[in-house]
């Protein structure tokens, strides 16, 4: 096709068609960054937690007045649990992936005297976390029964700097043991905490998250043995088959409140609820960019289709004349075909240079990634493709213009 | 003259239906997107406590170990326990209130209720005075109350039409976990948002429904929520069980100072506190003290979600499309009516009143595209209030907003209107009217 007569009836409609490449590129700038930040919302929706998520449920009890012994109770409510039917492995826990509400965090170092922390953890405190939460051990073995302290007895050794009373070992995620020690083999070696607490690394783990700050390292965690009690805010964790969930939550709530009617549930959920409601802002976030670019394209559409048909109903005579001297219907589709793939062509050309600009201004204002090369061709395809689909209807109806329109005068 | 104009405006673009719809859609679904996140960004971004904020300032003093210490570190963002009431019994500001968030269980005396727990803040005396808080009945208590660990409540309308049936419940007993307390004062209605004493326990749509004070809390070892950052061997403490210690922040302190000049006083009050700390040797760092008022605090917090503003972005971009979209259909829509617009001009009508006609002819676009974004923005923000965020609740447009999306409605069909306008009364009459 003969580019020159296409570009020459541009140049007579400069305005039009500038603005014209200047919505298409607008859009396709738009567009890119959207697909983009979608991308990375999906992305962190999907980040992998390390537990049995489909197989967990939390309940959280608070205790009315004066509590009673919270460590017998403990024992009891525990052993209770373990005899519901379907109940497979009961833990407590303090906090879970992906959840919000507190987190306890603590700087780690590879030497006591460090000026900054190597790197901040989260730690998960409890009993009988690994085989309830379903984490999976990679390398050496989960806390024995001698290992584990009272939390009571954790916070009396902190205050008068008796290190006997503090927990000695932790099992941490892979991910943390390559940040600490890359190439070399975590087992045994010793971390700091705090002023001097060392641990000692006795377990490593395929992954675990963290609760929430995630931009800290998600999968930087550790566990440390100290018992909780519901006292100290933590919760019973039930493991059970998917399909038995509910019926485990029911009968689990009903047992507790019979062993002491005078509490108060506080959270009753699955796993599942509770990841969906942290991402509940990642999910909205991402629907609403789709909503953004099938409206933005819809519009710039529509904005083809107004103006494409505007050029038509000028160019009626122009089109009867050239169809008199014999082009075909499909050269005049193809004019106007070819024309607009110019056009968005222009478009899309500028339309990257303010992509890049546009993510540009993100980075520094989100902390966002840079925009990876692959998004680009996402967006020129699809402009190039509304563009086509819109110019056919108006350039349908131009090959439709009969020669004969050339004889008449208006 | 603009009765007639309007009269064209209107007979043109029923027209060409399609056309003028087009462009009222247009600008229609732009403003819709633009006013249903300005409104969310509005709204949270707003002065919790107007004509008030200016006075009320959050101190900050840097209590940690020289460990990790780095010129312009930042100072922690609460207060240790002992600063807290040191700083409070020094009483050196207009007013002041130390506090932390918890929650309490409570035990209804009727036993239709079973007991449940509400969010509580732990506070003293000034705190009612320093936010302006409006009492429904009674009132808060006072500074010996605070030192004589008194078992006294403040509670809300909310739970005060739970638990007393809305009757004027001041001098009746309310059991909290356990303990006996004296209801002293009923709140109205009162809900600042954002969150702005501590946004630790959420920045938005969090509400406490009972007030006492801290050291009876303390004492009693209520509950705590909240955060907190501890360094050395410190440690957060656990919720019911024991406080966060020594060397960690995890309360509130505010101070009302009512002149500038007080607020520079106490700058240096603060910083003369940090060296006399130092000197005794509680202190390791230098004096790293801040004093922020209320809306550089909420402004040092962010606490506007970044996605928040990112959508405001979007919808901006996604205005600025649907104008560029706008300007180019008016320009087909003038420059086909080329023939009727020479035939005017070759009648007499100046350039100006022909540019007027045609500005005319975009204003009434931008009313219409105007009233559609209006339905657009009421139906995005039902969206908003149906979504799962802490804020959804609080998206309601406002008059002032109203305003605003008419005001940019018409501004940016005006806008869009000018090129065209301008281009289509500058043909030259003669040669058009030859051509046909």
């Amino acid at each position: 096709m003969e580019l020159r007569p296409i570009l020459s009836t541009l140049r007579r409609h400069k305005v039009t068609a500038c603005l014209l490449i200047l919505e298409i590129a607008l859009t396709c700038a738009i567009v890119c960054n959207a697909v983009f930040l979608i991308g990375q919302r999906l992305q962190r929706m999907d980040m992998p937690s390390g537990i049995a998520e489909h197989e967990l449920v939390q309940i959280q009890l608070g205790h009315i007045g004066k509590s009673p012994d919270a460590k017998a109770q403990t024992e009891t409510d525990l052993a209770a649990l373990r005899q519901i039917a379907g109940v497979r492995q009961v833990g407590v826990v303090e906090e879970l992936p992906f959840s919000y509400g507190g987190s306890s965090n603590s700087g780690l170092m590879l030497d006591p005297h460090q000026q900054q922390p190597t790197v901040n953890v989260s730690q998960y405190m409890g009993q009988n976390i690994l085989p309830t939460l379903g984490v999976r051990l990679v390398a050496g073995r989960d806390f024995g029964p001698g290992e584990y302290v009272d939390l009571d007895t954790a916070m009396a050794a902190l205050k008068t700097g008796d290190t006997k009373g503090l927990p000695q070992t932790m099992i941490v995620t892979r991910a943390l043991a390559e940040r600490m020690w890359p190439g070399k083999d975590p087992l045994g070696q010793t971390a700091y905490v705090g002023k001097d607490i060392a641990l000692r690394v006795i377990g490593v783990v395929a992954s675990l998250a963290r609760p929430n700050m995630l931009r800290m390292g998600p999968q930087y965690s550790v566990m440390w043995p100290i018992h909780m009690t519901l006292a100290d805010g933590a919760s019973y964790v039930l493991r059970t088959a998917p399909q038995d969930r509910e019926a485990v939550i029911k009968a689990a709530v009903a047992k507790l409140k019979q062993l002491d009617p005078n509490r108060v549930v506080v959270t009753k959920r699955t796993y599942d609820e509770a990841r969906r409601e942290f991402f509940a802002s990642d999910r909205a976030m991402a629907g609403i960019l789709v909503g953004v670019i099938v409206a933005l394209l819809t519009v710039t559409a529509l904005g083809i289709v107004g103006l494409a048909s505007f050029w038509v109903g000028q160019r009626r005579r122009t089109i009867g004349v050239r169809r008199a001297l014999g082009a075909t219907r499909g050269d005049i589709l193809r004019y106007f075909q070819t024309e607009n793939f110019l056009l968005a062509t222009f478009g899309i050309v500028l339309g990257m240079a303010l992509a890049y600009g546009i993510n540009l201004f993100l980075m520094t204002h989100y902390e966002l990634p840079r925009l990876p090369g692959i998004y680009f061709p996402v967006g020129a395809l699809a402009l190039w493709a509304i563009g086509q689909l819109a110019v056919l209807g108006p350039a349908l109806r131009a090959a439709a213009v009969p020669p004969v329109v050339a004889t008449r005068s208006v | 003259m603009f009765g007639y104009y309007l009269d064209l405006a209107l007979h043109s673009l029923t027209r060409n239906k399609v056309l003028g719809a087009l462009m009222v859609l247009a600008i229609a679904v732009g403003i819709g997107a633009c006013m249903t996140t300005l409104t969310v960004l509005h709204v949270l971004s707003g002065d919790p406590l107007p004509g008030k904020s200016g006075k009320l300032y959050y101190p900050q003093i840097d209590p940690q170990d020289a460990r990790g210490m780095m010129p312009g570190t930042l100072a922690p963002e609460q207060v240790t326990l002992i600063d807290g009431m040191n700083l409070l019994r020094a009483k050196r500001a207009d007013r002041q209130a130390l506090m932390a968030g918890g929650a309490v269980p409570i035990q209804p005396g009727s036993s239709s209720l079973d007991p449940f727990y509400v969010e509580a803040r732990y506070t003293s005396a000034d705190f009612f005075a320093m936010f302006d808080t409006p009492f429904l009945y009674g009132r808060g208590w006072t500074g010996a109350d605070d030192e004589a660990h008194a078992r006294d409540v403040v509670i809300t309308r909310q739970l005060n039409d739970k638990v007393f049936d809305g009757a004027d419940s001041t001098g009746r007993s309310l059991r909290l976990g356990g303990i006996t307390f004296r209801v002293v004062g009923v709140l109205d209605s009162w809900r600042p948002n954002p969150h702005f004493y501590d946004l630790t326990t959420g920045s938005y749509n969090y509400y406490e429904q009972a007030f006492l004070p801290l050291q009876t809390a303390l004492e009693l070892h209520f509950a705590k929520n909240g955060s907190n950052d501890c360094w050395g061997n410190g440690t957060g403490g656990v919720e019911g069980n024991a406080y966060p210690s020594a060397t960690c922040v995890w309360l509130q302190f505010w101070v009302e100072l009512d002149s500038a000049a007080k607020a520079a006083a106490y700058r240096q009050f603060l910083v003369h506190n940090s060296e006399e700390q130092k000197a005794l040797g509680r202190f390791q760092r230098a004096p790293n003290v801040q004093l922020r008022n209320l809306m550089q605090w909420l402004d040092y917090n962010r606490v506007v979600p970044g996605d928040v503003r990112l959508q405001a972005w979007l919808a901006f971009g996604f205005l600025l499309v649907c104008l560029v979209n706008t300007v180019g259909l008016m320009l087909a829509k003038f420059l086909r009516r080329s023939g009727e617009l020479s035939v005017r001009r070759a009648l007499g009508a100046s350039r100006r009143a022909l540019f007027a006609q045609l500005l005319t002819e975009s204003g009434v676009i931008g009313i219409a595209g105007g009233a559609g974004g209006l339905l657009l923005s009421l139906f995005g923000l039902w969206m908003v209030r149906h979504r799962a965020s802490d804020y959804a609740s609080l998206a309601h447009l406002d008059p002032a907003m109203l305003l605003v999306t008419f005001a940019l409605a018409i501004g940016a069909s005006l806008l869009a209107g000018i090129l065209p306008a301008w281009r289509a009364c500058h043909v030259a009459p003669a040669l058009q009217l030859k051509s046909h």
